[in-house]
């Protein structure tokens, strides 16, 4: 069993150490770097709730291993507010009322950081797909599509000082 | 769920990617998008003893026509195919396809080499590549070799003809001729799911509209990917009308060798044969005379 | 501080004020149990077994005490020596925490692995070798009952060796049998057989603990997936033997828990005693497919059910028999005078004079549960029977599923409504609620257009439900559990500066307590929600309260929290009289202030009150300002309303498309309309899925089918369709202000809205039922019967 030492930027801080070639990226994050926002709720890569970026990317982190996130970039939910502003998404979630016990939040709102980067404007239909590999038991999605749309408006409005969305690591 | 344990190995080039599967043979694994492969690792029903990543070769990634030929690069991500601007308007059947595979999130990740090469009878673009007549690169130590795709899986589920130590690099698949089209249809149980049958179908017509080649490729309805290839016998020559399609569905469910199981009846998954084929076929002949 | 007469705002009943707890949620600031790390704490895997029912010949764990890392292996044979092999359950059974010599359902648990990593721990339990001898198995629970059964339990010694745990009846037989003849002369019958399948409430976030054990102060701390953590404290106090004083359960943020997290499962009880043993904290963490396989399943109901009618179709009489599936031991979570839960109120939304009920419960090899999946003991199965029965009947007498509601509805006059099964409703108006659904949706233009798709060939459906809930649970003197009296509590304590903490016995696990409960006491004591924290889910620090599940938080709890309150203004009165130098009869209240009558501006404002009391208060009065409410409802309460349903059925592969949903609820006094709303959203979701998607399955060897996401079908918002809300308003009588409560309603409503727009949309077939899920497969084939389906 083989051991690797890497080098990961998250949320644009260096983290590194050794792994297990076997270790669950999501497992590394949770366990070794506690950043305990990404969740785990199922073992065949269907919920979504262990959803973060890989080089811009939404990946379901507990379906890589950590050994292959050497050297990449990655953005976690801690990583979506910036210097006390919370990312549109964030607020959307919260003035749109779309959370109940929290658990699928952070990857749906990371699998809508994806979806707002490659489609800026999107439909219902199309955010609806966007969410599709992320399961919310609580809210039946009605009001997470809504809070994606205030997302969305609000990423799409000129604001010189906003930090666009899915900038990747961050880049501090 | 946690895997067991396993060595890993990433690949910096293609040539290293098969010197490390050579020197490893049958206990080595290749892990490309990994969302068939991680999951049998954590549910322990796979336990190589090394894998080989290969997703750092970037040069695996790509799409570009040239002599009338579609070459893929086996690592392009799902997500990659889905959007792109080539496949939409010129390979209509492919978009079809990628976009039903899994979920958004799954096909960021996910490859068209991972989803040929784990010969899953499940999986969606065998039936598609089944339809277009693709051909497959392999490469291995001695180099390349060109496996028409109904050479490349075998009567097994989850086997294909690729040796322990070659690689799958490539898709090839024709450039459309003109008056051609395809469609993929998908019946799941909801979205993400695998098939309860899938049907790819492709066709191109002469000038009278005569039907000059027929593809048909069945998903999740046998132990291995199927092409239906009495249905397209009946189609060739054709001139496609509703009762030729008609007659070709019954075929082609003919042609499919389901089982019962969570997705339904035998009998009903047979049927969903010949109403996808029914359908795909006036989707391809409505895309190949101009339609959408 | 303000001291105007208008008072300030104070974001009380009615408004849809936003949710406190979201600032740590949207951050992935949550702390949840598998968030907790705690310094040397270990890690469990259970090693479970792959059979149905089998003898354990021999468990060898020789080779995984080697596996690197690995610290102990805990067997039956380990709790047997120590008393603690066998568990009670929340239905008077004992279960199994290891199997000791026999296992009764697939995923069993049979040892336990303790490991200094997740990765040590599995690796163990795959090291872990058991010896099985396999036993015939028995899956149908018509066939439990048969005489040359397999016995499952031939360790209940004090019954008769049968796999039958229960035969429960209620009503009126004698009357309701007459009734029945009188309607087979007379009148007409209808019957239908129907299933309502074994599901799973499959929370996103799994079950799973961390207990930590403290030998020098003896102190034992267990974090938990707990909907009802002062229940669970006094369960471990009675099993371990431990004082209940050192025992403190804490049960932080639960990633949704819809009933599956109110059992105790031998996990949590192996991770106390692996605590014990080792000196250190262990952490236990199901994955998804124990969870669905080994814990809490809802529902597995075989009902065949009658109505009695006269030719107009006015209901007289309903008979039910039912089998009731509950696995290998019965541990339904439900109070403990009702066997079958709240199945009785099954009568609905109409007038019947007769009922009678019984119901057989049977032991089978599937895993124990019969917890709510997000309804109120057994609401769902109820509602469902009742609402599939009302259209059957209308088919029979040949009238709109609409026209014969409103004939057989309770009227508005009649409430208090006291049931043909003894339930008294408090509060309704059935027919207000159906009309504004039909209204709303446009029944009747979408009856034309159903009768002109029909002649074109097209299958277009409209379904209805018109549900009646019963939840609360309850008063003390009927309601239950393992003994313990179903009241709920609530402490306050007003700070000096008037900022307030209060303490409650629910536990939410999504619902929005800290924010509607702070909105209860704002609305009672006139201040901001944001000057109130809530705070539960620790037993050392709130009150006892037997917990969340079966919506009974708001009826209970919430009643609970402003008895409390209205405990602060009453004394708060008595201090303001005293500063103010007047009589507490010459006071008048208004939002956050009190000032003398005729004199608005002398007043005094609840933070100056606040202040006084612990720097001025009146010499005759103790000092300070708190308050505790143990509420003892004195009824349930009985939230209903009419939900419509439209699909377009696929006649080339039998799918189901829902095209419209309309959900009219009224559950009484609205709280947080945005909560509310959140609430019907999520209930509906899992409404659907029922109806549609899920089901445990498993086949004739026991094995599970269907034991993880990709084959249990939780739907996604691509399933999910854009639900449309509205309400009617009924408070409740007898609660203080109100409320009836929400969660629930739309999971027990939803189901056969859909079934029956199913139905309907092949009734003119003679389609009179299909069992839900409603699968692609099941509408072909009968498309197909019909000479329906095409390519």
């Amino acid at each position: 069993m083989s051991i690797h030492h890497i080098r990961v930027t998250i949320n644009g801080k260096l983290y590194e150490g050794d792994v297990e070639a076997r270790t669950l990226l999501v497992h590394w994050l949770r366990d070794s770097l506690r950043l305990t926002g990404t969740h785990i709720g199922c073992d065949t890569s269907s919920c979504g709730a262990c959803t973060i970026l890989v080089d811009g990317k939404a990946v379901k982190s507990c379906t890589m291993l950590a050994v292959q996130a050497d050297g990449r970039e990655l953005l976690t939910v801690e990583g979506l507010e910036q210097n006390g502003k919370l990312h549109p998404l964030q607020e959307g979630f919260h003035v749109e009322h779309a959370l109940q016990c929290g658990y699928c939040t952070p990857g749906m709102m990371m699998a809508a950081l994806a979806l707002l980067k490659r489609n800026p404007d999107p439909s219902e239909q199309e955010i609806r797909e966007g969410i599709s590999g992320n399961l919310c038991r609580c809210t039946g999605y009605v009001n997470i599509v809504k809070a994606i749309q205030y997302a969305a408006q609000k990423l799409r409005e000129p604001q010189p000082e906003q930090v666009p969305a899915g900038s990747g690591g961050g880049g501090e | 769920m946690i895997p067991g344990p396993f060595d890993y190995q990433v690949a910096s080039s293609v040539a290293e990617a098969i010197a490390l599967l050579d020197q490893h043979g049958a206990d080595a694994k290749v892990l490309a998008g990994g969302h068939s492969l991680i999951p049998l690792l954590r549910f322990r029903l796979a336990s190589p003893a090394v894998l080989v990543d290969i997703n750092r070769l970037r040069d695996l990634e790509y799409m570009q026509e040239a002599d009338g030929t579609l070459h893929i690069g086996a690592l392009t991500r799902e997500v990659d195919l889905e959007a792109s601007d080539l496949i939409r308007r010129r390979y209509p059947i492919l978009a079809d396809t990628a976009r039903v595979i899994a979920d958004p999130v799954v096909r960021n990740w996910a490859t068209i080499g991972g989803n040929l090469a784990h010969a899953d009878p499940a999986n969606d673009h065998p039936a598609t590549m089944l339809a277009l007549g693709a051909q497959l690169v392999a490469t291995g130590p001695t180099g390349q070799r060109l496996i028409p795709i109904e050479q490349f899986f075998t009567d097994s589920s989850f086997e294909t003809t690729l040796q322990p130590n070659e690689l799958l690099t490539e898709i090839r698949i024709p450039a459309p001729a003109e008056r051609s089209g395809g469609a993929y249809l998908k019946l799941e149980r909801k979205v993400g799911d695998y098939a309860i049958a899938g049907v790819a179908a492709y066709v191109v017509l002469d000038g009278a509209g005569h039907v000059t080649y027929a593809g048909i490729g069945l998903t999740n309805v046998g132990p291995t990917p199927i092409k239906a290839r009495a249905a397209e016998q009946l189609l060739r020559g054709s001139t496609l009308d509703d009762a030729v399609i008609a007659q070709a569905a019954r075929q082609a469910a003919a042609e499919a060798q389901p089982v019962s199981d969570l997705r339904g009846p035998a009998d009903y998954k047979r049927a969903m044969v010949e109403t996808l084929t029914m359908r795909a076929l006036r989707q391809a002949r409505s895309r190949a005379t101009g339609g959408a | 501080m303000t001291t105007t007469s208008a008072g300030p705002h104070v974001h009380g009943l009615g408004e849809p004020y936003k949710r406190k707890e979201d600032a740590r949620f949207i951050r992935g600031k949550g702390n949840y149990v598998d968030d907790i790390q705690l310094p040397g704490m270990l890690y469990a895997d259970i090693v479970r077994s792959p059979y149905a029912h089998a003898l354990i010949k021999s468990i060898d764990i020789s080779k995984a005490l080697q596996v690197p890392g690995v610290v102990a292996v805990i067997t039956g044979k380990d709790l047997e020596a120590a008393g603690l092999a066998w568990m009670p359950t929340l239905s008077g059974d004992s279960e199994a925490v290891l199997a000791v010599d026999r296992v009764l359902y697939q995923m069993q648990e049979v040892a336990f692995v303790v490991a200094e990593s997740r990765y040590a721990a599995a690796d163990g339990a795959a090291a872990v070798e058991v010896d099985y001898d396999p036993l015939p198995v028995v899956v149908d629970p018509h066939k439990a009952l048969a005489p040359d059964a397999p016995l499952l339990r031939p360790d209940k010694k004090d019954r008769q060796p049968t796999n039958q745990i229960y035969h429960w009846e209620t009503g009126d037989r004698a009357a309701t049998d007459a009734a029945f003849a009188e309607a087979e002369q007379n009148g007409v019958v209808v019957r239908q057989d129907m299933y309502v399948p074994r599901i799973h409430p499959a929370p996103i976030e799994t079950c799973g603990c961390v207990a930590d054990y403290n030998a020098a102060t003896g102190k034992l701390t267990v974090w938990m997936t707990s909907q009802a953590p002062h229940a669970h404290r006094t369960l471990f106090a009675i099993v371990s033997g431990l004082p209940e004083h050192r025992i403190r359960v804490i049960s932080p943020d639960v990633g949704g828990g819809f009933g599956n997290k109110v059992p105790i499962y031998p996990g949590y009880v192996c991770a106390v005693v692996a605590a014990l043993k080792t000196g250190r904290p262990v952490k236990w963490i199901e994955d998804r497919t124990e969870n669905l396989t080994s814990t809490g399943f809802a529902r597995d109901y075989h009902i065949h059910a009658e109505i009695a009618a006269d030719k107009e179709g006015t209901v007289k009489a309903l008979r039910v028999y039912t089998l009731a599936d509950h696995g290998a031991f019965d541990a339904a979570a439900q109070p403990t005078k009702f066997p079958a839960g709240l199945f009785h109120i099954c009568t609905g939304s109409y007038d019947f004079k007769h009922a009678h009920v019984a119901v057989d419960a049977v032991h089978t090899n599937k895993a124990p549960g019969g917890i709510a999946y997000r309804c109120s003991f057994r609401v769902t199965e109820a509602s469902y029977l009742i609402e599939r029965m009302m259209d059957t009947l209308a088919r029979e007498v040949g009238k709109d599923p609409a026209e014969i509601r409103l004939q057989n509805f309770i009227k508005p006059e009649a409430f208090p409504y006291r049931s043909a099964l003894g339930w008294t409703y408090d509060s309704g108006n059935y027919e207000r609620a159906l009309r504004l659904a039909m209204e709303k949706i446009g029944y009747e233009e979408l009856r034309r257009e159903q009768a002109e798709k029909r002649a074109r060939g097209e299958l277009m459906g409209i379904g209805i439900s018109s549900f009646t809930e019963i939840v609360g649970a309850g008063p003390g003197k009927h309601f239950d559990i393992a003994g313990i009296q179903m009241f709920d509590s609530c402490e306050i304590r007003v700070h000096p500066t008037g900022k307030v903490l209060a303490r409650i016995g629910v536990q939410t696990q999504g619902q929005g307590h800290e924010t509607t409960f702070a909105q209860i006491i704002a609305a009672e004591l006139g201040i901001s929600p944001d000057d109130v924290d809530v705070e539960h889910g620790d037993t050392d620090t709130a009150p006892y309260g037997l917990g969340t599940y079966a919506s009974r938080s708001t009826p209970v709890g919430g009643a609970a929290t402003a008895v409390a309150a209205r405990k602060i203004r009453d004394k708060a009165r008595k201090i303001a009289a005293y500063l103010l130098e007047v009589g507490e009869e010459d006071l008048e209240w208004e939002p956050g202030r009190f000032y003398v009558r005729g004199s608005p501006s002398k007043g005094k404002t609840i933070q100056e009150i606040a202040f006084a009391a612990y720097t001025n208060c009146p010499p005759y009065l103790e000092p300070g300002l708190e308050a505790v409410n143990y509420y003892d409802p004195p009824n349930l309460t009985y939230p209903f309303g009419s939900y419509i349903c439209v699909v377009d059925i696929d006649r080339g592969t039998g799918e189901v498309h829902i095209r419209r949903f309309l959900a009219v609820d009224d559950c009484g006094t609205v709280i947080n309309p945005m909560i509310v709303e959140g609430q019907i959203h999520g209930g509906l979701t899992q409404g659907l899925a029922p109806a549609l998607y899920e089901q445990l399955a498993y086949d004739e060897d026991g094995n599970v089918l269907g034991s993880n996401f990709q084959d249990y079908l939780i739907p996604t918002a691509m399933e999910t369709p854009r639900w449309e809300t509205a309400r009617t308003v009924t408070p409740s009588p007898h609660h203080p202000i109100g409320a009836k409560g929400v969660g629930e309603s739309p999971t027990v409503g939803a189901p056969q809205a859909i079934a029956n727009a199913v139905v309907d949309a092949l009734a003119h077939v003679g389609v009179r039922h299909i069992d839900i899920p409603i699968t692609p497969w099941k509408v072909w084939a009968i498309l197909k019967e019909k000479g329906l389906a095409t390519a």
